[in-house]
């Protein structure tokens, strides 16, 4: 049997090298022309605590991290108990013995995974093991595991020649054991490369080289979970002159750092997670009034408070358009996939110099974590914005006019205050009812230059559509396709432009009987945001720490659709 | 701007020790620009949140760039136009209800990184602008609106703390001795690292504190603030903190360490290796 999609899960606890044999597997799978996605997650310690990652491989592009397991590689009793459920049909369970035994289930076999890497002389060749086997399961030739092994392994270093051929020996020790339990999977078809250039990323490093594509020069951040990786990132690369890149004492330092920097003509951004996120939304209120241009990244985890600081949610969404207190409205670009980080990012820098003011990039733990080959971005064909610079003499008046005005930046002519109390054209502190007036309606007007997001839309004349936001756009895309597969007339709308909404969509969303958001929170936040601006939204909510699953989507969607056109037929 | 400005409607009380402060800093910003050959655009002004964080809009003379933020976060925000732009010269105007209260947790970072800028703090013991509320610098047991049996707590002792914390340039003033005030601001600016001036500015509506700083011989009241002997080193840190912990208030120029690099210097030391990466470059390290 040729299969076209293969999905595999490492269980175990936190420091046995799942994360190794995931990666190492992905890589190499994505080296010889397979498409990759992986999922991870684990509980918030150092190492050790239940653990898992999932891989998917397939032959086409993946929406998804897969339902249904085809192996399920156990390091422990308690990830066989906890997981075996989820193994498919003909799935099969590896899981080591050293750990624990089992009597014949029929779809499960063992080998001591330590015992068979120091037999190779290697003790960490462990995961080399794990996927000789897997390849042996799903009809994938070792040489492609050899020639990944070789490439990584290769570092110039005396015992390389060591490692690699250990490692090769290891593949073929799982490979033995494999044949020997007589299991196998079928055959994953040969891949097809993906046409043109692709690198492989996790969302987090999508979102890091997009900040830098745009041209981000200033970075001040603090670590928290799912967002430290955006600061290690970035204190390793966005060094050099006229640069700046450090890890703050607090997010409240962060963010007035990043405002100094703005206001000082740079790019600037600064990355944190919902707690972050609430102490430094002061600075961005502070930002959103006194007109300064600047990017902050909020990648979601469960909440409220400390929360859930290694699952997903997308439960911030009405935070970060109203962070602040006073009249304010947050521009807000939240990418659904991984290639997607990229170019939100550089739309994030686009919209923030284009109307002088604050920008947050939403994104999610499990986009963050998400390792995906992706093409690789023309940066030759970006569209980078720069803020329009005052190039005046002295005695401008910052902020006169009724609309967007040219910046001052200092060292240069034209000095004003730039002020979070109420201010007149100069930037003096003024409590005018007029005044308040026309900066109020300045600061509003200019959302209106951010009308030019994309969106996706098909099949625009059905009664129902269906509109994910944010990384629940892969699965509720998989389930689209399956119910439009299947004659239902339901309809696709997708954005990730969610303030302002293009207008655009919102005009044709508001046309519709139904519009149907799946979305990791409680309260239906994206579908209230919705209604508020007269779309009948209805939200499919989850609040489990983890992702949606396809056929959990594909049978809530069916349940609502065929209720609203009973409905339909009453009335 | 200034007091011409007919839209700004906020005014100091009069006799405000904020005042002479202003002269001072106008003083020394002007012979600042002249001794380097800045113009008066390189010069940035970071205000604070209460009375004397007005000093951005009530600055005579040509319009300063100015940032008044957030209470609180002066030396953050000076921290990102100082590192995003290490030619301008930034200088901060804060209470110290504003950097030694709220945002206390930000004088230490900056003294440890040695931020090469100047913060002017004008301490009148008193949330003036909120009308009369307790400040760190309150002293134990005073009446205050919000203290209404006497403070609790005893007040702290700036000048210890910036030693301690490792601020590199450190003087204190009086507002009303203008001269002696605008060379310390002077050298504060022209000191390469983190400077604090720390001033006594008396709020005389809330905490009238010049007859208890200066002395009345005649109702028999000794002066608290007292001259630093003009023998002592100010790069004798022990001496200095003899000083700083001596009964009274010092005035004039405690301590002075201009050996250790300033924060821009020390970053462009450790990264200078690493050189500058491309996105382009990022971007081929990830290729498949």
């Amino acid at each position: 049997m040729i299969k076209n999609d293969f999905v595999v899960r490492f269980a175990g606890e936190g420091g046995q090298g799942l994360l190794t044999v995931v990666t190492a597997l992905s890589q190499a799978a994505s080296q010889v022309g397979y498409n990759v996605q992986t999922f991870a997650t684990f509980p918030s310690q150092i190492t050790g605590g239940p653990t898992w990652f999932q891989l998917r491989i397939s032959t086409s592009d993946i929406l998804s991290a897969g339902d249904d397991l085809d192996a399920l590689v156990a390091f422990n009793e308690e990830a066989y108990r906890e997981h075996r459920g989820e193994v498919g049909g003909s799935g099969v369970v590896v899981y080591n013995t050293e750990a624990f035994d089992l009597e014949s289930d029929g779809k499960s076999f063992g080998m001591p995974f330590g015992e068979l890497a120091k037999a190779t002389g290697n003790n960490r060749a462990a995961n080399f093991v794990v996927m000789g086997a897997l390849a042996h399961l799903v009809g994938m030739p070792l040489s492609m595991l050899e020639e990944f092994n070789r490439v990584k392994y290769t570092r110039g270093r005396a015992s390389d020649e060591q490692i690699v051929s250990s490692n090769n020996h290891a593949l073929a020790l799982g490979r033995d054991e494999a044949i020997k339990s007589g299991f196998s999977l079928g055959e994953l078809a040969r891949p097809t490369r993906p046409e043109g250039e692709q690198i492989l990323v996790n969302g987090n490093e999508a979102l890091s080289l997009g900040a830098l594509a745009a041209g981000l020069e200033v970075f001040v951040g603090y670590p928290i979970s799912p967002a430290s990786s955006i600061l290690v990132w970035m204190e390793k690369n966005l060094v050099g002159p006229g640069r700046f890149v450090y890890q703050g004492t607090s997010e409240i330092e962060s963010i007035n750092a990043v405002l100094g920097a703005g206001y000082a003509g740079k790019k600037a951004m600064t990355a944190t997670a919902g707690p972050g996120f609430s102490l430094m939304s002061e600075g961005i209120g502070l930002a959103w009034m006194a007109e300064i241009p600047l990017v902050v990244t909020d990648v979601q985890r469960g909440g409220p408070s400390t929360g859930l600081p290694t699952k997903t949610e997308q439960s911030d969404l009405l935070t970060v358009l109203n962070p602040s207190h006073g009249d304010i409205s947050i521009p807000v670009i939240a990418p659904g996939t991984v290639e997607e980080c990229f170019y939100a990012a550089v739309m994030a820098f686009n919209w923030a110099e284009r109307y002088q003011g604050p920008v947050v990039l939403l994104s999610e733990h499990a986009l963050s974590e998400r390792q995906k080959n992706i093409p690789k971005p023309d940066l030759s064909s970006l569209r980078i914005e720069n803020r329009i610079v005052y190039a005046g003499v002295n005695g401008y008046r910052r902020y006169e006019a009724s609309e967007l005005s040219p910046m001052p930046i200092p060292g240069a002519p034209g000095g004003y205050v730039a002020n979070g109390s109420e201010h007149d054209g100069i930037g003096d502190t003024t409590h005018l009812p007029a005044r308040h007036v026309q900066m109020t309606e300045r600061r509003f007007g200019k959302l209106k230059l951010l009308e030019d997001g994309s969106y996706e839309e098909e099949n625009a004349q059905a009664p129902v559509t269906i509109m994910p936001w944010g990384g629940s756009k892969g699965p509720a895309r998989e389930a689209y396709e399956q119910l439009a597969g299947s004659g239902m007339n339901v309809g696709w709308a997708y954005t990730m432009y969610l303030n302002p909404l293009p207008p655009a969509l919102l005009e044709t969303l508001r046309q519709k009987e139904l519009v149907l958001v799946p979305e990791l929170n409680y309260l239906g936040q994206l579908s209230s945001v919705l209604r508020a601006q007269g779309v009948r939204a209805q939200s499919i909510t989850q609040y489990t720490g983890l992702p949606f699953r396809v056929r959990d989507l594909v049978g809530r969607i069916r349940e609502r659709v065929n209720a609203t056109q009973r409905e339909g037929v009453t009335a | 701007m200034n007091r011409r400005n007919p839209e700004y409607d906020f005014k100091w009380c009069p006799g405000c020790g904020d005042f002479g402060v202003r002269r001072a800093l106008e003083q020394a910003t002007e012979k600042y620009l002249i001794e380097t050959e800045m113009p008066v655009e390189a010069n940035v002004v970071v205000a604070g949140i209460g009375c004397s964080g007005n000093m951005v809009h009530l600055l005579e003379g040509p319009q300063p760039y100015g940032f008044h933020g957030v209470h609180g976060r002066t030396l953050p925000v000076a921290m990102g136009i100082k590192m995003s732009r290490p030619d301008l010269n930034v200088v901060i105007a804060a209470g110290d209800g504003d950097f030694l209260g709220i945002g206390f947790e930000h004088v230490g970072p900056q003294a440890a990184r040695n931020l090469n800028v100047t913060a002017v703090v004008m301490d009148n013991g008193v949330y003036g602008l909120t009308k009369g509320q307790s400040s760190p610098t309150t002293d134990l047991g005073v009446i205050t609106s919000s203290t209404p049996y006497g403070k609790a707590e005893v007040a702290i002792n700036p000048l210890s703390i910036y030693l301690t914390m490792g601020v590199s340039y450190l003087a204190s003033a009086m507002s009303t001795k203008i001269k002696d005030m605008t060379s310390l601001i002077l050298n504060a600016m022209m000191h390469p690292g983190f400077s604090v001036v720390h001033v006594q500015s008396p709020c005389t509506e809330f905490n009238d504190t010049y007859e208890l700083l200066k002395g009345n011989r005649k109702k028999g009241i000794e002066p608290v603030a007292w001259s630093v002997p003009d023998g002592h080193d100010p790069e004798d840190i022990e001496a200095a903190f003899r000083i700083a912990t001596s009964d009274g208030i010092p005035m004039g120029l405690l301590y002075k360490d201009a050996s250790r690099p300033t924060f821009d210097r020390q970053i462009a030391g450790l990264t200078e290796k690493a050189g500058a990466k491309s996105a382009a470059e990022l971007m081929e390290s990830y290729a498949i």
